[in-house]
């Protein structure tokens, strides 16, 4: 392997666990990913040493928090490359920072007739938003489909894109086929008819090295807490000329420079997004995810991804009664591999996986629309990360076999 | 441990009452999206009591065993019994220990069972 699974499986105290004898294996990272020492000592050392709010105080402990909570967001501009730390907000996740801008965008420059363009690979985060605003401003959602061998069609694609496209909205990797999206030619295509573009980065940002330049896109979302971080925090990045124009999504303290009775001065960017005490702990923590990811390489993180997924659907092939939902071209897969068991629910897996405590999801992946195109009601997941291994595979696959003992199916 | 006792596999694999009625007094349907499962029941109703059960859909073994024990029992009760069925003896039908979160899975079929019961007398 590529990684030192290892030696970085003793940064992460989560995984030294023992249930029934057995170490745990943690396999839902799609879900969320586990956290190293240094970012769960981070937050502890921030609130013994200098809690206080940021940007509000003179008090030594204000100027520390403030600075600590600003190197963070510079350290996030320069592992995507933007261009300014103004382009970079912090949010409470993907999910709101989709939200900030079909708020904010989306009310201002979406009208009657206009057209959002989404894929049908969409983690509801990337769905209902659009929906809604299509449904105030009476515009239309169109939805790009699947070919057979689970990459999107691009064909569909530019059939789909006409000048009344105003936005297209997209993952960059999906959370159920780990399907990864040709984001920058998508990028061009769009820009090509003058329609904006927002990528939905919450499964890429921690898994390859992720450049807002060289893609291009307008708009960015992505979560901390899928990428080593803390829960309850997460980015939106913006072309700093587009968020400029726009307005606030939330009012309150920080966005504002001056209140008066009746009106108030937006405060700049980036905090004219950022209303109310944020994140502190979370955003300081962020800082030493972002340092481990860098320590380990990103590079590094997708070659031991791919290398994961090809040995586990090497391994879970070999069952006439497991099908897997996986693009077979090993340079558009991420690091998920859902899969199904004729005869055995889904639910029912992942029961038994807890059982020999391998930690794996099950139902639909806050994806619906994908699952009932897959023809599945739902399916079982495995995910990867930097400190899974193949002998974690090996006990999934262990727990496979037990599965298809309990439900006595053949092979 | 062993969620997966012999009667819930068997129930699982052979559910008794499957199927739709033709010709049912009422019907209900409950689904649980996020997990994939979905059920419906049917009952034919006669002067209050239930003669026929018919149940059908997708689901974990749990919710599937736990709807065909329940089918059994359905059948002879009134729609009042049906409405004031305890959760509780679901779980000792099933004789396992239900995790939180397999509660969902198991109470599936009574849910259902019981909207049946209530739109049935609304019916009425
Ligand atoms: C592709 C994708 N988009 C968006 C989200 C939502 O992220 P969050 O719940 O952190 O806002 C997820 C998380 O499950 C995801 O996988």
């Amino acid at each position: 392997m590529i990684l030192d699974t290892e030696t970085i499986k003793k940064d992460f105290p989560i995984l030294d666990q023992q249930i029934n004898g057995k170490t745990l294996i943690y396999l839902d990272n799609g879900a969320t990913t586990q956290k190293p020492k240094a970012v769960i000592e981070a937050i502890t050392e921030y609130y013994e040493t200098t809690n206080s709010n940021v940007h509000r105080g003179i008090h030594s402990l204000s100027e520390k928090a403030t600075k600590m909570y600003e190197d963070s967001r510079k350290a996030v501009q320069k592992l995507i490359n933007a261009k300014s730390d103004r382009e970079i907000i912090f949010t409470k996740g993907t999910t709101e920072a989709i939200n900030t801008v079909a708020y904010s965008w989306g009310e201002a420059n979406i009208q009657e007739g206009d057209e959002i363009i989404v894929t049908i690979l969409e983690h509801h985060s990337n769905l209902v938003p659009w929906q809604q605003l299509c449904k105030r401003k009476g515009a239309k959602l169109k939805t790009v489909p699947l070919k057979s061998d689970l990459s999107l069609d691009m064909e569909a694609y530019k059939f789909m894109l006409s000048e009344k496209t105003k936005l297209v909205s997209f993952t960059a990797i999906s959370n159920l086929t780990g399907t990864i999206l040709p984001i920058k030619e998508m990028t061009k295509l769009a820009h090509e008819l003058g329609a904006k573009v927002l990528l939905d980065a919450a499964q890429m940002t921690g898994h390859m090295p992720t450049n807002v330049a060289d893609i291009d896109c307008d708009f960015m979302a992505f979560s901390a807490h899928k990428m080593l971080g803390p829960t309850g925090l997460g980015v939106l990045y913006g072309k700093e000329e587009l968020l400029e124009e726009m307005s606030p999504f939330q009012f309150g303290g920080s966005m504002v420079v001056t209140v008066g009775e009746q009106n108030a001065v937006w405060n700049d960017l980036p905090w004219k997004f950022e209303a109310g005490t944020p994140n502190i702990a979370g955003v300081i923590a962020f800082h030493k995810a972002l340092d481990y990811l860098q320590k380990i390489g990103l590079d590094n993180i997708r070659e031991h991804d791919k290398e994961l997924l090809a040995y586990a659907k090497e391994k879970f092939s070999k069952y006439k009664a497991v099908k897997t939902y996986s693009p077979e071209n090993p340079e558009i897969a991420s690091a998920a591999l859902s899969f199904t068991i004729k005869g055995v629910h889904p639910h029912d897996i992942a029961s038994i996986f807890n059982e020999e405590n391998v930690a794996i999801r099950s139902g639909q992946h806050c994806a619906e629309p994908l699952s009932k195109v897959l023809g599945v009601s739902a399916t079982a997941r495995m995910s990867f990360y930097l400190y899974n291994d193949k002998e974690d595979i090996d006990r999934a696959m262990e727990a496979l076999e037990k599965t298809l003992e309990i439900f006595k199916i053949e092979n | 441990m062993d969620l997966y006792s012999e009667i819930i596999l068997d129930h699982y694999k052979n559910p008794h009452n499957y199927g739709k009625l033709d010709n049912p007094t009422i019907s209900a349907t409950e689904d649980n999206p996020l997990c994939g499962d979905d059920i419906q029941i049917d009952l034919k109703v006669e002067n209050d009591k239930v003669t026929e059960v018919g149940f059908s859909g997708e689901g974990c073994a749990i919710s599937q065993a736990s709807t065909s024990m329940l089918s059994d029992k359905l059948i002879g009760m009134t729609l009042d019994e049906i409405k004031n069925f305890p959760n509780e003896e679901i779980y000792k039908m099933l004789g396992v220990q239900i995790s939180p979160g397999r509660v969902k899975c198991a109470l599936l079929g009574l849910v259902t069972a019981k909207k049946a019961a209530i739109l049935s007398q609304i019916k009425k």
